[in-house]
């Protein structure tokens, strides 16, 4: 089952400009005039320019009367066209195997079988709008079943980024309206003369007399967007890229056989990129089917790999996701991300005792989706919740620890609990504490560890204080437990009690 | 009498070396990970911790929920081996810089951090068969015999130390710890009262280290001091205020 990430660059060819000419101020409107014949007129405008009334389509005289000084740059259809393929090309590289124009203003692409790599859809949207937002460029994303529901939602709303879950998309396109089809003008305004507003009137009615009026054009596009058609996604394909394939006169469909085949490409594959000297990082399979559509696995690496066994194991743990459908009658195995190997020695000498490689442990689990991997490293910062981070697990092993002369709990709880504590102020500990219900008397304690907050990180903490206690119970049970404030000024905290940690 | 004890020790030896490879597990992995305390070490066939094999330990009372200590203690053996970690959860509320106070260095450990608990299983099988880890530690609720039979049957072949975190959510699901699984140790590990200092504040930690279960050995329990700078326990010397500690036990069925 595909899922298409349709995305919508609304402003691409005024961004180009500003991105192509910093002196331009961001907050200057800019029009891009389109010309045909003595006619010109408005082909795209920036926010700025939007925001004064200015609209796409209006003539140019016009818009030069309504708003002074405006910065007009005369369309460049075919600079903004390459902008767009190098984008495609980009996004081919980190998002999915199947990715292609939707000029002039989108890129289509097939992500299922990919998005666990970023994250799952929810991560990957919003990291897609934000990797956009960060290159100056505004991009809104939808992710559907189909191409056509997709490219509507991404255009017909104003939300940045539009999941749609499985199986939903009709309830999803019903109240769209009639324009986000992909239909001709004439034909749209015809319709809306006819009383039809939404996509949901339109589908609702009987096909024939439409298909007599207007032609096949309008069930087809219907069919698209709720996906009772296929529309195979024609993947773009750089000129240097390594791929290779195998067709079969005869459609295959049982999992041995895949298997056989994917691990003779993998072979193949690692020939070719020992020609050049590569090792791959991200590694495309995609299985062309005899309905005519796509279904792709992507497998990434931590670093670059040539490795036959490793690679057919990537790809081997989910060859059961493939659906053969009727038959498959082309596999093609892409490195979609190679980069420059060297062979080097892994043992330099048969006595010294061999550190096991965990890389491939890493990309073997990384590909399986619904897990993070990570390492933990130190920050520095006093304050606990802040003083750990996650670093990728095949980051350089720095070395660095915390500061090792205070105790610290084993468990840290992800936010402090609110306790009700009997203490004598300024600095004692607790004589007793009520946590989750349950009232525990203090037995033995330490402290206090005073932690200053972090006045560069937050100006709230410009004089906060946090007074940490080692505190145990009758139990035995040990706790790490706060007071926020100093227990004299007022100012530094509000003298509340929080149990933060638990140690053993 | 000494070459008595000796010969009796050697034919021992020959017997257990057959019973193992009458078992498959074979004798190339078999090593053995001591504590370096003689009483617990002289409990544990072998004389220690069996690399190539799957431990389980489970905090007592309410640490059965956060399992504080039950961590610490593997976090101190996981430091007492070379090589990877790789720990695989669900919920990720460890302290690293407690673990790093015991040794364990953070560029060593490898979190797997998923969403469902079979995801763990699936993780710490694969992390197990993979060979060449110092240890692989997995955070379960349940484990099941079926999977606990694969999880050792996976570290026996690489002979990777498992350690298995029992932790539950709630009290009463602790009684799944009664359930028999194929792990070759089981541990509960309860806080008691730190070791009394002569002026006020917390001593050194200390814990009931009760060993419930052991493949072809007898169980003891132990009162232990927490792991130190380098992951390693100590047996505590004042057992004098035993009966001063209240005990809870899970309900066994």
């Amino acid at each position: 089952m595909a899922r298409v990430v349709s995305v919508f660059l609304p402003t691409l060819p005024t961004d180009r400009i500003r991105r192509a000419d910093p002196s331009l101020s961001p907050n200057t409107p800019l029009v891009v005039i389109a010309r045909s014949g003595s006619k010109r007129w408005v082909a795209a405008a920036d926010r700025a320019a939007l925001k004064l009334g200015l609209r796409v389509g209006m003539p140019a005289a016009k818009a030069q009367a309504l708003v002074q000084g405006l910065t007009m740059i005369d369309a460049d259809p075919v600079a903004d066209l390459a902008t767009l393929e190098r984008l495609t090309l980009w996004a081919l590289s980190q998002y999915s195997p199947v990715v292609t124009m939707d000029p002039p203003d989108g890129i289509v692409m097939d992500t299922a079988g990919a998005d666990h790599l970023q994250g799952g859809e929810d991560l990957m949207l919003s990291g897609l709008v934000n990797r956009f937002r960060g290159r100056g460029l505004a991009a809104r994303a939808a992710v559907a079943d189909s191409w056509g529901a997709a490219h509507a939602l991404a255009r017909s709303t104003n939300r940045e980024t539009i999941i749609i879950s499985r199986g939903e998309t009709a309830k999803a396109v019903n109240r769209l309206p009639l324009s986000s089809l992909r239909l001709p003008v004439e034909i749209v305004a015809s319709l809306r003369t006819l009383g039809f507003a939404t996509v949901g009137d339109l589908a609702a009615t009987p096909r024939a007399p439409l298909t007599l009026r207007f032609g096949p054009e309008i069930g087809r596009r219907l069919d698209q967007m709720f996906g009772r058609i296929a529309e195979p996604i024609d993947p773009i394909r750089p000129a240097d890229l390594v791929e290779v394939q195998k067709s079969f006169a005869e459609p295959i469909g049982a999992p041995e056989t895949i298997e056989k085949y994917v691990s003779r490409l993998v072979r193949q594959l690692c020939l070719e990129l020992e020609k050049r000297g590569l090792g791959v990082r991200r590694a495309d399979l995609i299985v062309h089917r005899v309905d005519n559509t796509l279904q792709s696995l992507r497998a990434g690496t931590a670093k670059p790999v040539r490795d036959i066994a490793w690679l057919t194991k990537l790809f081997r743990d989910r060859i059961e996701k493939i659906e053969p459908g009727f038959g498959i009658d082309k596999l093609s195995l892409t490195a979609i991300i190679a980069e420059p190997l060297v062979d080097v020695q892994s043992a330099s000498s048969l006595m010294e005792e061999q550190v096991t490689d965990v890389t491939p442990l890493i990309d073997v689990l990384g590909n399986r989706g619904g897990q993070r991997i990570f390492r933990v490293a130190p920050v520095a910062s006093d304050v606990p919740e802040r003083s750990v981070q996650r670093i990728a697990p095949t980051a350089d092993e720095i070395g660095a620890t915390w500061p090792l002369h205070w105790p610290r709990p084993s468990r840290l709880l992800p936010h402090p609990e609110a306790i009700e504590v009997i203490a004598l102020l300024p600095d004692h500990p607790p004589v007793s504490f009520t946590w989750r219900g349950k009232r525990r008397r203090v037995k033995r304690a330490d402290g206090p560890e005073r932690i200053f907050g972090e006045w560069w990180q937050r100006s709230s903490e410009w004089v906060a204080v946090r007074d940490y206690f080692v505190v145990e119970d009758d139990a035995g049970e040990r706790f790490w437990i706060f007071r926020s404030g100093d227990g004299v000024d007022t100012e530094t905290g509000s003298h509340a009690w929080f149990l933060h940690g638990v140690f053993a | 009498m000494t070459t008595a004890v000796a010969t009796s020790n050697a034919v021992l030896d020959e017997l257990r070396e057959k019973i193992a490879s009458l078992e498959g597990t074979g004798l190339r992995h078999r090593s053995f990970l001591p504590f370096g305390l003689s009483e617990i070490d002289a409990q544990l066939p072998g004389g220690g911790l069996a690399y190539g094999a799957l431990h389980e330990v489970a905090g007592g009372g309410n640490g059965a929920i956060d399992g504080a200590a039950a961590a610490l203690f593997i976090g101190g053996i996981a430091a007492r081996t070379t090589g990877k970690v790789v720990w695989c959860l669900t919920r990720f509320d460890l302290f690293f810089p407690a673990l790093a106070q015991i040794g364990l260095h953070p560029d060593r450990v490898i979190f797997v951090e998923c969403d469902k608990e079979e995801t763990v299983l699936a993780s710490f099988e694969e992390a197990l068969r993979y060979g060449g880890l110092g240890a692989v530690v997995a955070e379960l609720v349940r484990l099941p015999m079926t999977a606990s039979r694969r999880l050792q049957l996976a570290a026996e072949k690489s002979g990777t130390l498992g350690l298995v975190i029992r932790r539950w959510r709630r009290q009463t699901e602790a009684s799944d710890f009664g359930m028999p699984t194929a792990a070759v140790t089981r541990w509960r590990i309860s806080v008691l009262p730190s070791e009394p200092l002569p002026v006020p504040g917390v001593g050194r930690a200390r814990w009931l280290a009760e060993l419930m279960r052991v493949r072809a050995g007898e169980g003891g329990e132990f009162i232990i001091g927490a792991c130190d700078g380098q992951g390693r326990i100590c047996l505590s010397s004042d057992t004098a205020d035993r009966p001063d500690q209240t005990r809870r036990s899970f309900a066994l069925p």
